[in-house]
């Protein structure tokens, strides 16, 4: 009965994976942080990601900043703060939030205002929906890891 | 720590200013058995590394004096991003390749960014390698080799420049190698390990050296088009929705 709640979490949890790739959210990049993750490492992806997620609200907070100032905005600094935020959504396989910063980094390098505000909103949209559906894919992950532990007691030495 | 030839212990200084991509390449570094120090400045590695702008040696830091060839700390490899704030992973290659004491030390650059004439710069400026991020494991894959080139000078061990100019060592390796599999017919792993004869290693070397430099050339190749190509196209069939 457990081992049954445990596959049931398991197709539920590749479900919603293979959704997200679908939808282009996720890229292969991030089946290989799921690689890295083994026993040496067992939370390797969940904390990789909240590293993420704590970098990119302080990225995101920045530009808001840059671009609601009264005066001339910074686009400089406001393409050095998407450069980075380009490179560690990449580098999780964040594959609409990176594309995004890559038209938002356009934009700057044009000084055009209003496609920036735009591309910005489009950016916290984007940032949001992936953050809801990845602490929807650990939740499924965590609980299937509770049940699977109760389902295989420490194993005999 | 590396004196014994055989269990090689490699130990790689990896640079990058971002903590994601720095919490990343060590945990690759670390599956594929690397010993990893991680620094976040270019200037930082070069301190970790015993060079100092100003040549003094500060009494707190494990720095040695430059003209001393024993390190305290041995560096086999040094994997650097490109962009990073203040000194650039190029700078970075650079003053590696100046110093009389690290000019041995392979490097490889990493960056986001697909742009031909940073490759060749970086490649003729000394660096072994070019990777595009994200690195992956599959890269690191094409390390080892490097590595092997400077630990083992002592030993009769070819480098690469060797392997690409002689015809006649290659004839000969492979005889070797025929030899070899008569007697002990062992299936070829990817990886070396401690009891790997010279003649497998330098087989394979030879093939991911050849990997290497066409894997090299691949990333040239596939910045040719105007724009950068930020995203690297590995995904097909996936709808992008922006």
């Amino acid at each position: 009965m457990l081992g049954f709640g445990a596959d049931l979490l398991w197709a539920d949890m590749n479900r919603l994976l293979a959704f997200l790739f679908h939808q282009g959210v996720l890229d292969e990049q991030f089946l290989q942080l799921q690689q890295l993750q083994d026993e040496a490492s067992p939370n390797f992806v969940s904390e990789v990601v909240n590293i993420y997620f704590h970098e990119s609200e302080k990225l995101l907070n920045n530009l808001r900043g840059l671009l609601m100032e009264r005066e001339l905005s910074d686009y400089k600094k406001m393409g050095i703060h998407l450069n980075q935020f380009m490179g560690s959504s990449s580098s999780i396989g964040a594959k609409r939030v990176t594309n995004i910063c890559v038209a938002f980094r356009a934009a700057t390098d044009q000084s055009n205002r209003a496609g920036c505000l735009r591309a910005l909103e489009m950016l916290e949209h984007e940032y949001c929906y992936l953050k809801n559906k990845l602490h929807e894919l650990f939740q499924i992950e965590q609980q299937r890891a509770l049940v699977a532990g109760v389902r295989y007691p420490v194993q005999n030495q | 720590m590396g004196m014994a030839a055989a269990e090689s212990q490699f130990h790689v200084l990896a640079v990058d200013d971002s903590i994601i991509d720095r919490k990343l390449i060590e945990r690759l570094l670390r599956t594929s058995s690397y010993q990893v120090t991680t620094v976040d400045s270019g200037s930082k590695a070069l301190e970790f590394l015993g060079l100092r702008e100003n040549e003094n040696t500060n009494p707190s830091t494990p720095s040695v004096s430059p003209n001393n060839n024993h390190q305290e700390v041995e560096v086999n490899l040094v994997i650097t991003d490109y962009c990073m704030p203040g000194m650039t992973g190029y700078d970075l290659l650079k003053k590696i390749k100046e110093s009389s004491s690290l000019r041995n030390i392979p490097v490889v650059i990493m960056s986001s960014e697909n742009v031909p004439s940073r490759i060749s710069r970086c490649l003729e400026e000394g660096a072994e390698e070019f990777f595009l991020k994200p690195v992956r494991l599959s890269d690191l894959n094409k390390l080892k080799p490097h590595m092997k080139k400077t630990k083992s000078k002592e030993q009769r061990q070819v480098t690469a420049e060797e392997i690409e100019n002689s015809q006649v060592l290659q004839h000969q390796t492979q005889q070797i190698l025929q030899n070899d599999q008569q007697q002990a017919p062992k299936p070829q792993d990817p990886q070396p390990d401690s009891e790997s004869r010279p003649q497998q290693t330098i087989e394979q070397q030879q093939q991911s050296l050849q990997q290497a430099n066409n894997n090299k050339r691949k990333t040239m190749e596939q910045g040719l088009s105007p724009e950068t190509d930020r995203t690297r196209p590995r995904y097909s069939g996936i709808a992008t929705v922006v």
